[in-house]
């Protein structure tokens, strides 16, 4: 099997409330035979603040590390770049879009580039590692890397805002799949649920109920997410955005104080689940950095009871189990 | 937080909160205050006729906001609608009609969360998204973004840590919003952020780029 | 100018050309924008122009008084009239310079109009390149031969092909004027859409009621020959004289014998339905053998060949054969043809509605709950799958209903247009609904369009009978419960754009008003019959307002909602239109050809046959004596194929000889 390297961005939540995303994204590829080198020195996205006060410059700053991508991609790999985080994935998609027209903005931005020595040619596309993994991995081959499938584990995907809008260019805006496609290919059942790409309230305002300017809304949202995902049966939500993912896990004691209903929805990232069904180290996919992480027993034991499955207790899975596990704040 | 309570609704998306009764009609036993309506005629001199040209021109594909059709699609999918003091629909109305001041003070741009769903689902396909944010920049530049709102405050701090440091990092920049607006939510949520360090997910090594320089002089020739 | 750029032999026997040219200002469309005095004056100027002038409306009246006057007077033997194009107005000047005593081949137009001042933003540049026009065309008409009219006489059968209410009205009016008309319909039976509604806005009539005389005066009538199961596979030939040849699907029961007693239905060895009836909509089931409903016309059974066992295994006791008293069954039917020689066609091809599940944030096909408008009417409709009962999948009944307007209309994703029908019909269901339930009916428009004799009216009788109108377009339809009271309901989401709230509204059932689209196969039809349709696919009319139910194609008009969405009355009235524009081709018992047929240089002919084979009108014979293709100008439509063609450049045609082609571009180039 020849190797193929990504470059990959990993965008400023990489070092902080998104570690754990990195890190199970890294073991998972390498997995499965794909590599990811990380942009050498990788300037921020800009996010949706950067527009709010300069568009020019928010392209700008995306438009440097799509250039710098596609300098130092060695002839061998695609010049493509994978961006985790899916505010990062949007805004580069947006800058290669406004370097790819013929307006004066684009001739801007070139000029830009080459007053700083730069250029870029279109060659590196962004890329996002659920796109990757499904359309040049390939479920075949994630299906091979399973060594423990995750049956009768109800998964809920949770897609976040910006992965399909405005840029659908791997899956549908409005009923998504992509994510559970790939759920269902490490033997785990996927959970149909209409609020799988509403937004959770939280990516915009980089720390949910803690600093966000509107805690209520927040809170409001996230929960009418999570609640809904327990309605409809779902074990875990797992997600591919790291805010979502913080916003979604950390203030669910919160939530069940503000709503007066009990809430202990384990949230994690898709790669962890991925990697959990292909035998990884707990500690190389970061399950530690979670709060309430934990799967039903059914994942160990094998094959679910068949018909109607009856709801048990969920057992702990891994070294996830954190004392403070519901004690936010 | 006073914005806060100003701005919260009873959002239809979600069960209302415990103890609060349906909404009903009837007797009430009560008086209720008597409140002066804000006077809503628009006079044409009032009105900015150029405005929504002005803001077309700010976006890309911005003119198709004159073909809007008021459906009201986007406060629809809008998940934060419900806290926005005019819905998108509204806004786009109100830019069309010219009414500058009360779009560039309305807290709809900032209560936006980017999430583009009106933007995916609009049958005329109005950038509004993008329109938003061009709201934004007139609201910063104008200093008419509303007061102690958080939003516009971390925009501008985020911008100037990236244009010293190349990256952000999430610490800092909670950190120091914190001490421009509410210093008390630093105690508040100190068990969150002990959390997050103990769980390794709250870097506090600043984070930097060796290309400042360079990224500086690239912001700088882009804007000139 | 040189003498020698004129061909002598084109020359009138009189001594040479005297032209006159005319400038129209077309009100203020040409003289708002083109200085016309300068351009009557810069005409003046150029050789063999005995007679310049410009006027208000060359088109009026008193307009083509003063081409007529030189003529007759003999100042002029040519005419240029510099005015909109020929589109327009070459039929009007032709007709002006015959009256005048001249050929009426010895006109040119320069459109002055479509192609300078309409699309030219500087009126300087514009005069200019009207100039340039004028002295191209000045060129050109000295070289125009005298041609004699033609004509060709108009065979007096019709075609309409769609047996809906507009192809069902327009059979009708010429069968009833005495003229014999082929109604060919690709359905099992005739009636269209229209046969499957319960009630019609805005009187309520019910649809059968005034819908099956018709459909029954169709089969009856001795003018009329109906073809069901039937589809148009070629057309040859040209105004007053096509060929179309037409193929007859099997249905297994020969239609002479089957009186459609139905004994075969029951006797099938299916004792249930149980393939999905598409005249409900897949609301129910029928048998392999089946009748969309009992007024079907002609009233014959049909075997579905996917379904039969006989066709599937070859082994079934053929009950339905000893049931059918009249031996009407033959399993060995195989697709037969005809070829019928017509004068005009109509087409009447209709419509489809929306496919809803093409906007999947409204559920359609994800909640058994939410309808499409056309499977509600089957619900309504006494002889539908529930007897007229409204209820959900389940049986039961629902209390709330939510209507949803403009599904798939007005939208930049999918149809841009509005299907002008679904307002009016979304309040007849909201009415229907109403009176037969007594549900809370809830409608959410973006505006609401009621034009129409009584259809205002008829919006005010529902808005007093309290369907809740709620004004703004739907984002989604969920059963996601935000509330108690949403459990259990589907919740419908959309901005009350009247007082800036976003509204959640739980009902039972929903209902989408589905847009209407052009048919799937409109690219094909429109190439069989050599129509054009816009990029929507809706067959285009030639003129919008003022020819609104004739195409491009001489001979072949258009009835119903093929042409754009329409609703029962105005498919009628343009039936009727239709069906009299056919009339008044076919007892006028000629058309007039175009003139500029094709000629063969027999100098140039190097007898390579190119031409032969490529004539759509078999118009070209080939000498094998001479060596020599020829052209049967009776037969020539001069459509030019064979000119583009020849590789020696041998065939040429009557006014766009390259003599005549190269002196126009002269003429223009000389002047820039």
């Amino acid at each position: 099997m020849t190797t193929i390297t990504y470059t990959y961005y990993p965008g400023c939540s990489a070092e902080g409330v998104g570690r754990a995303f990195t890190e199970s994204l890294y073991a998972v590829f390498e997995h499965l035979g794909t590599g990811l080198r990380e942009l050498e020195d990788w300037n921020c996205c800009g996010a949706t603040a950067w527009p709010s006060v300069d568009q020019s410059q928010a392209y700008a700053l995306s438009a440097r590390n799509l250039a710098l991508a596609e300098e130092r991609a060695p002839g061998a790999d695609p010049a493509d770049v994978v961006a985790s985080c899916t505010g990062c994935y949007r805004a580069l998609l947006k800058a290669q879009e406004a370097l790819g027209a013929s307006t004066p903005t684009s001739d801007r931005l070139r000029n830009a580039l080459a007053a700083i020595g730069l250029d870029f040619q279109g060659r590196a596309r962004v890329r996002h590692p659920v796109d990757i993994l499904l359309n040049e991995i390939g479920l075949d081959r994630i299906r091979e890397a399973v060594v423990r499938p995750l049956q009768g584990v109800r998964v809920a995907s949770y897609y976040g805002c910006q992965l399909v809008r405005p840029f659908a260019t791997f899956d549908d805006p409005r009923n998504p799949t992509s994510m559970d496609r790939l759920v269902a290919a490490v033997g785990a059942e996927p959970v149909d649920w209409p609020l799988k790409a509403r937004c959770c309230g939280g990516s915009c305002y980089c720390g949910g109920p803690v600093i966000g300017a509107m805690p209520e809304a927040t809170m409001q949202l996230s929960y009418a997410l999570l609640r809904e995902a327990s309605k409809r049966g779902a074990d875990v939500v797992v997600t591919i955005c790291p805010l979502c993912e913080f916003n979604l896990e950390g203030f669910q004691g919160r939530m069940a104080r503000r709503f007066g209903h009990p809430l202990d929805m384990p949230t994690g990232f898709l790669t962890q689940l991925m990697g959990i069904a292909m035998g990884i180290d707990e500690t190389r996919l970061g399950l530690h950095r979670l709060l309430r992480w934990r799967l039903p027993e059914a994942a160990e034991s094998g094959p679910a009871t068949a018909g109607g499955r009856p709801r048990r207790e969920p057992a702990a899975v891994g070294a996830s189990t954190h004392p403070e596990g519901g004690g936010d704040a | 937080m006073p914005v806060d309570a100003v701005l919260t609704t009873r959002d239809p998306e979600v069960d209302r909160p415990p103890g609060r009764p349906a909404p009903r009609s009837g007797n009430r036993t009560k008086r209720t205050k008597w409140r002066p309506v804000k006077d809503q005629s628009k006079f044409e001199a009032q009105l900015d006729p150029g405005f929504a040209a002005e803001i077309a021109a700010e976006v890309e594909g911005g003119e198709r906001l004159h073909q809007c059709i008021q459906c009201g699609t986007c406060s629809s999918v809008c998940p934060l609608s419900a806290y926005m003091d005019l819905t998108p629909r509204r806004l786009i109305a109100m830019t069309r009609a010219g009414a500058r001041d009360d779009v560039v003070h309305s807290m709809t741009p900032w209560v936006c969360a980017s999430c583009y769903a009106c933007t995916v689902e609009c049958p005329k396909q109005i950038p509004i998204t993008e329109i938003m944010h061009a709201l934004r920049r007139i609201s910063l530049r104008e200093i008419t973004y509303p007061k102690r709102f958080t939003t516009p405050v971390m925009t501008k701090a985020f911008v100037d840590m990236i244009q010293d440091r190349g990256r952000s990092t999430e610490s800092w920049i909670s950190m120091k919003l914190y001490l421009r607006t509410n210093p008390a939510l630093l105690v508040k949520n100190a068990a969150i952020a002990g959390r997050l360090f103990r769980q390794g997910r709250l870097g506090v090594r600043r984070a930097r780029i060796n290309g400042r320089d360079e990224l500086r002089a690239l912001l700088k020739a882009v804007s000139a | 100018m040189p003498e020698g750029g004129l061909n002598p032999k084109a020359v009138s026997t009189d001594g040479g050309p005297r032209i006159g040219v005319y400038v129209c200002h077309c009100g203020l469309n040409i003289a708002g924008k083109v200085d016309v005095k300068a351009v009557v004056e810069f005409a003046a100027s150029l050789p063999h122009v005995t007679v310049a002038r410009d006027y208000k409306f060359m088109c009026s009246d008193p307009g083509q008084e003063l081409i007529q006057q030189d003529l007759r007077d003999g100042l002029v033997n040519r005419v240029v009239v510099a005015s909109c194009s020929p589109l327009m107005h070459e039929a009007t000047f032709r007709r002006a310079t015959a009256a005048g005593g001249e050929s009426p081949s010895h006109v040119q137009m320069a459109s002055i109009r479509e192609h300078v001042s309409w699309v030219t933003a500087d009126g300087d540049d514009a005069t200019e390149k009207a100039k340039a026009l004028v002295a191209g065309a000045v060129r050109r008409v000295a070289l125009h031969e005298v041609l004699e009219p033609r004509q060709s006489p108009v065979r007096p059968d019709v075609m309409v092909v769609g047996g809906g209410i507009a192809g069902i009205h327009a059979a009708l009016t010429l069968a009833d004027a005495g003229k014999h008309v082929y109604l060919v319909e690709r359905e099992t039976t005739i009636g269209g859409h229209m046969a499957k509604f319960d009630k019609t806005f805005p009187t309520l009539d019910c649809a059968a009621c005034i819908l099956t005389p018709k459909m029954s005066a169709v089969r009856t009538h001795p003018n009329i020959t109906l073809w069901t199961y039937s589809d148009v596979v070629s057309v040859e030939g040209y105004a007053g004289d096509f060929r179309v040849r037409v193929r007859h699907r099997p249905r297994y029961v020969r239609e002479d014998l089957c009186t459609g007693c139905l004994a075969c239905i029951d006797a099938c060895v299916h004792k249930q339905g149980k393939f999905e009836d598409e005249w409900n909509e897949g609301l129910s089931k029928r048998k392999p053998i089946y009748i969309p409903f009992p007024q079907a016309t002609p009233p014959v059974v049909v075997v579905d060949r996917e379904a039969c066992i006989w066709f599937k295994t070859g082994k079934c006791p053929r009950t339905c054969v000893d049931a059918c008293e009249r031996d009407a069954f033959d399993f060995e039917q195989t697709e037969t043809f005809d070829e019928v020689e017509v004068g005009a066609i109509i087409l009447a091809t209709g419509y489809r509605t929306f496919d809803a599940s093409r906007m999947p944030e409204y559920g359609y096909g994800l909640y058994p709950n939410v309808y499409t408008s056309l499977e509600v009417e089957r619900l309504l409709n006494a002889a539908g799958p529930t007897n007229g009962e409204i209820v959900l999948r389940d049986g039961s009944r629902p209390r709330t209903v939510g209507i949803i307007h403009c599904v798939g209309s007005r939208d930049a994703k999918h149809n841009l247009w509005c299907s002008k029908v679904c307002c009016m019909y979304s309040l007849k269901l909201a009415h229907m609904v109403k009176e037969r339930i007594g549900a809370e009916v809830y409608n959410f428009y973006i505006d609401m369009r009621t034009p129409g004799k009584g259809y205002e009216e008829f919006y005010d009788k529902v808005l007093r009978e309290g369907v809740h109108m709620v004004r703004g377009r739907v984002a989604g339809v969920t059963d996601e419960a935000a509330s108690p009271e949403e459990e259990g309901h589907l919740v419908i989401r959309a901005e009350d754009t009247l007082i800036g709230s976003v509204r959640r509204i739980p009902v039972d059932m929903v209902i989408l008003a589905v847009g209407i689209e052009p048919q799937p196969d409109a690219q094909e039809v429109r190439r069989l019959f050599n129509v054009s349709c816009g990029s929507e696919g809706f067959f285009t009319e030639r003129h919008p307002k003022l020819a609104p139910v004739s195409t491009f194609t001489d001979g072949i008009f258009l009835a119903g909602a093929c042409q754009g969405p329409k609703d029962i009355p105005d498919s009628v009235a343009q039936a009727g239109a239709a069906a009299a524009e056919a009339l008044a081709m076919i007892d006028r018992g000629h058309v007039t050809l175009e003139s500029s047929t094709a000629f063969i240089d027999d100098a140039a002919c190097s007898g390579c046959k190119t031409c032969v084979g490529l004539c759509p009108f078999g118009a070209i014979a080939f000498d094998e004596d001479r060596k020599k293709a020829a052209v049967n100008e009776v037969v020539c439509k001069g459509c030019g194929i064979c000119v583009g063609a020849c590789p020696s450049g041998a065939a040429q045609q009557h006014l766009f000889t390259d003599a005549q082609i190269l002196s126009e571009i002269e003429g223009v180039l000389e002047y820039v």
